[in-house]
């Protein structure tokens, strides 16, 4: 009888430990962030509170200056054109490797995964060593190629798990009545995986929207995206601006955050 | 599910548009400009990149590196240079010339070469400025004020972090005559082996406290964050924060160890004219100064000194007040040896 | 018409014949349809990723830039039988004659660079006997060369020549675990003053491991309270493990780089609140790598160990408390081992992801903090050392598939679950 009670009280203190603890993980979670971005709205330049006035000049230095608009320019350009290439190459891929009879899967599927594995200075490294003789270095080309390929394994990965839950008797259903193949993917399999194939291309895009370490390598000035930005404002001269910079990437954060729960819901499966 | 389908298919046809837009790189008529970036950059950004522009309707295309030549020789050896011109230090501007990396220099573009103060010409490189590497502190956060280097290796008395070039390059001077050598005999103890290892051993004396920056711009970056109590620096950097962010920071002159600073035409630039151009405009007699007025570096020309705002003058590295124990580096021990002691550098770096 | 039937007759008839050999082909056909769907990415990164990391891997054994700039040098000095004796008079007439062509040809630089990693110095004396070429008639080029340095007396000198005009060289590889070949020709450790790569690796593991484990300690009790709350909480909570997971990794590591600093938020905070009275040293040491790095790999232990945790009926747990089982036994002996897989999956991106960290360390690390890819971009960045790069990134390479496949087997590969 006393065990029992002891039991459930040290169950008790338990539950209230973990709730306890789990709160402090989560917030050292979002504490940086959220400390991080009233300072870009901070008057003066230092990064102390209390703040001295509210301003949104960090925000317009960091909006009118053409460093940082060519930065977001590149950013888009380079991580929209990445996720095309990443995205078309990827779904292809993962549609041929969900079939029951691919072949020699164990070792391809490993090397199309390998992108993600791979540390990513040996990636930027090679990526040297090859796109430089071929004049690919400080190109947005050469940036373009790499990061798609950084890409890929995000949407394979996303497709493959879409498509196994797909029922392939659908296709066969609509083969048998006459479809093509053209037919038979564009209206049957396609507006299964959409989802999936919309969520590998987001991993894709914020893969390349996040990426520096390949392009301090291969990318020159003209190829500046914001965190190569951010990456040589830090070690240059540290200003609000780029916390203000850090304030939007992080909103943008919260639209990707949405996009991705707003595409599971769509796809009936429970968030993350 | 349709409407979704449209706006992805737009989406990619618009990334694919966006990408043909991207493609073609730097045009014909811009000039790769690769310096040590940040405060150096934006003066001379002012004092010769836009009036450049301006003249000739070349546009500059500025890049940023921390010296050292590893970078060019990828380049030259893969037969893709993408830089036009670089600022250079003394030793790599003479080791780079040695190996080939860099483009002979027409005398012919600089006029009268007798008005370059000694020293100031190189077959490969002309000097751009005269600066020195010194020693910063903030005056807010120490009591007294250190006065030498003996000071900057004295951690009990002056206790806290120190700042240094990720560079055997004046650490090692320093080392020296912290440990009592006399300025003017630094490099013949240093070409030996015994005064190698007793600069390595000095400096690691003190490694626990140093935080390493690569940048110039770092350094000063450091002393404002208050993340070290002094730290070495570029003199000119130390300037521009004291006078544009208005940083209570210190200049300790003694032991300066300065430098010349160089233009030089790598081989294989793809734009080998316009870079010879900007060499002839930027050494000029009527241009050469104007650095000087916006980062505290001397012009390597004797007719451009009188020419030098005076407010300037007494922050120039060869100001009577702050040479009185400077040391010149000495450019050539560092051509010869600079791989081989680095490599030692780097390898005690990371022990 | 007739035609038609025909062909549908043979096909008949053909199937009649082997029924067997027909269902294989039409298979093959299948899996080769298949096959060819995944074709266009493989070519793609064969080209964008495959063969330079090839390539790269390579050049930790093959190098060609000293074969290449002295020939006749290094077919002679292949037959040389080595010290103490000095090569033939005929191997330095011609070296002299290379030396003079690789100049011309612009081959020198990258052999004087290739020889410098063996002998610092190697460089220069290259450039300083390239000089003085050519050699004055009369002269031998024996005599010459010693005139010009009495480092070409010396037989290591020529050694060293000898191993560098080697096409294929395990010595990169050596170095990258701090050995080499000797002068006797055995594989020795090289002296402990040149020793940095294998306490670069360990350091590397360490850090990677402490993060993990960090990690693990941090994110499970995290991830079980996310997989046992009602969803709305859950789901409510959860924002806190993702949004962070969207963040840039840059404003996550500018974000500790601005907190962290002696006169930052963090420390002020602490002397305010009377824990300390001086800033405490929090970044340029490891406090701050494992910091920054925990801050951002968390959220993929929390999400991979929820993933488990969310299958998993209460019901075991109840059950076992029902027969009398303690709750805090019932908790390890039923629930932990049913979310290995969780901890599996989560200690293993973690520690891959960590084990390839570079801007992290990078910015928020002091000089002894340097991971193994911060030396890789080094020896790319200011030595140009393709040979060491390449051999720092076979080891670092093996052992990330090593995980790997430790990881596919205990665990399986398919957990890797996006979204």
């Amino acid at each position: 009888m006393s065990t029992e009670t002891t039991a459930v009280l040290s169950e008790r203190i338990a539950h209230r430990g973990v709730r306890v603890f789990s709160a402090a993980v989560l917030v050292f979670l979002v504490a940086p962030i959220l400390i991080i971005v009233p300072l870009s709205f901070n008057q003066s330049s230092y990064f102390s509170y209390p703040l001295t006035g509210l301003t949104l000049g960090w925000y317009e230095l960091v909006l009118g200056s053409p460093e940082w608009r060519m930065a977001i320019l590149n950013s888009f350009v380079i991580g929209l054109s990445a996720t095309a290439i990443a995205t078309a190459l990827g779904t292809l891929a993962a549609i041929g490797i969900s079939r029951p009879s691919f072949p020699l899967r164990g070792v391809i599927v490993p090397i199309l995964i390998a992108p993600m594995i791979i540390p990513i200075v040996v990636v930027a490294v090679s990526l040297y060593l090859v796109f430089a003789p071929l004049g690919l270095t400080n190109t947005h080309s050469g940036v373009i190629l790499a990061h798609a390929a950084l890409g890929t394994p995000f949407v394979v990965i996303t497709v493959t798990a879409r498509l196994m839950a797909f029922d392939t008797t659908l296709s066969r259903a609509a083969a048998s009545l006459g479809a093509t193949p053209w037919e038979v993917f564009r209206r049957v399999m396609l507006p299964q995986i959409l989802p999936g194939v919309a969520t590998g291309s987001i991993f894709a895009f914020a893969t390349s929207f996040d990426e520096v370490v390949v392009i301090l390598f291969i990318g020159g000035t003209e190829q500046r995206t914001i965190p190569r930005q951010m990456w040589a404002g830090i070690r240059d001269q540290i200003n609000p601006g780029i916390l203000a910079m850090a304030g939007l990437l992080t909103v943008f954060a919260v639209v990707l955050f949405l996009l991705i729960g707003w595409l599971q819901g769509r796809s009936g499966a429970p968030a993350r | 599910m349709f409407n979704v389908l449209k706006s992805s298919r737009r989406m990619l046809l618009m990334a694919t548009g966006v990408m043909a837009l991207a493609a073609p790189a730097v045009a014909a008529d811009t000039l790769t400009v690769v310096t040590f970036g940040g405060s150096f950059e934006s003066a001379v950004d002012k004092a010769f990149f836009v009036p450049f522009t301006a003249k000739t309707g070349t546009n500059i295309v500025k890049e940023d590196y921390d010296g050292g030549l590893a970078k060019l020789r990828g380049m030259v050896e893969a037969g893709n240079t993408t830089w036009d011109l670089i600022d250079m230090e003394t030793n790599d501007a003479i080791a780079g010339c040695d190996e080939g990396l860099l483009q002979k220099l027409d005398p012919k573009l600089l006029g009268d070469t007798s008005d370059f103060i000694p020293g100031a010409v190189l077959p490969c490189a002309v000097a751009s400025m005269v600066w020195s590497t010194i020693y910063a502190y903030d005056t807010t956060r120490l009591t007294t004020a250190p006065t030498t280097i003996g000071d900057f290796f004295d951690v009990t008395k002056f206790p806290g972090k120190r700042g240094m070039r990720k560079s055997p390059k004046v650490a090692l001077e320093w080392a020296l005559i912290a440990d009592g050598v006399p300025v003017k005999d630094v490099y013949k103890v240093l070409g030996t082996p015994e005064g190698l290892d007793r600069a390595f051993k000095k400096l690691s004396t003190i490694k626990s406290q140093v935080v390493f920056w690569d940048a110039g711009a770092q350094a000063a970056q450091l002393l404002a964050d208050g993340a070290v109590s002094m730290t070495m620096a570029y003199n000119g950097r130390i300037r521009v924060a004291q006078q544009q962010d208005k940083r209570p920071f210190a200049i300790v002159w003694d032991g300066q160890v300065y430098d010349y600073e160089w233009w030089a035409i790598p081989k294989g630039a793809k734009d080998t004219d316009a870079a010879k151009q900007f060499v002839s405009y930027a050494s000029g007699p009527d241009t050469i100064w104007k650095l000087s007025n916006y980062i505290a570096y001397a012009p390597p020309r004797k007719s451009a000194v009188p020419q030098v705002d005076k407010a300037v003058l007494p922050y120039l590295p060869l100001a009577p007040d702050n040479f009185k124990n400077g040391l010149q580096i000495d450019a050539q021990f560092w051509a010869d040896n600079f791989d081989s002691i680095n490599n030692r550098f780097t390898t005690w770096l990371s022990q | 018409m007739s035609a038609r039937e025909a062909t549908a007759l043979d096909g008949v008839r053909s199937r009649t014949v082997d029924p067997r050999a027909g269902y294989r082909a039409a298979q093959r056909r299948e899996s080769m349809r298949a096959f060819l769907l995944a074709v266009p990415l493989l070519i793609f990164l064969a080209m964008t990723f495959i063969v330079p990391i090839g390539k790269l891997l390579i050049m930790s054994v093959k190098t060609d830039e000293v074969a290449n700039a002295v020939p006749k040098t290094a077919a002679l000095l292949a037959r040389w039988p080595g010290p103490p004796a000095l090569p033939s008079r005929q191997t330095f007439e011609a070296l002299a004659a290379d030396l003079q062509a690789a100049q011309d040809g612009g081959t020198l630089a990258s052999a004087a660079r290739r020889l410098n990693t063996y002998e610092p110095g190697f460089r220069s004396l290259l450039l300083k006997t390239v000089r003085q070429m050519p050699i004055a008639e009369g002269e031998q080029a024996d005599e010459a060369l010693l005139r010009i340095d009495r480092r070409w007396g010396e037989p290591e000198t020529w050694r060293l020549l000898g191993r560098a005009a080697h096409r294929w060289t395990p010595d990169f590889l050596l170095t990258a675990m701090d050995h080499r070949v000797g002068v006797s020709g055995a594989i020795e450790p090289v002296e402990p003053s040149q020793a940095i790569y294998v306490g670069a690796f360990v350091r590397t593991f360490a850090i990677s491991a402490s993060v993990a484990l960090i990690c693990l300690v941090l994110g499970y009790p995290v991830a079980f309270l996310l997989a046992t709350l009602p969803a709305r909480q859950s789901n409510f909570l959860m924002i806190f493990v993702i949004v962070p997971f969207w963040t840039s990794l840059l404003v996550r590591t500018t974000a500790w780089y601005v907190l962290l600093q002696p006169n930052g938020v963090f420390n002020a905070l602490l002397i305010r609140s009377g824990l300390t009275t001086a800033p405490m040293a929090l970044m340029f040491n490891r406090t701050g790598v494992l910091i920054g790095m925990t801050h951002v790999l968390l959220p993929f232990m929390i999400l991979a160990n929820y993933a488990v945790m969310r299958g998993i009926s209460p019901a075991y747990q109840r059950a076992a408390v029902s027969l009398g089982a303690h709750p805090a036994l019932a908790f390890l002996r039923i629930y932990v081992p049913l979310t290995l897989p969780g901890i599996g999956t989560g200690a293993f991106l973690v520690f891959v992801l960590a084990l390839g960290y570079y801007i992290t360390p990078a910015l928020l690390g002091g000089a002894g903090d340097e991971m193994i890819s911060q030396l890789v971009a080094l020896q790319m960045d200011r030595q140009l050392n393709w040979g060491l790069a390449g051999a720092l990134s076979v080891y670092l390479v093996v052992f990330t598939l090593a995980v790997y496949v430790v990881f596919n087997r205990l665990v399986g590969i398919d957990r890797l679950r996006l979204g």
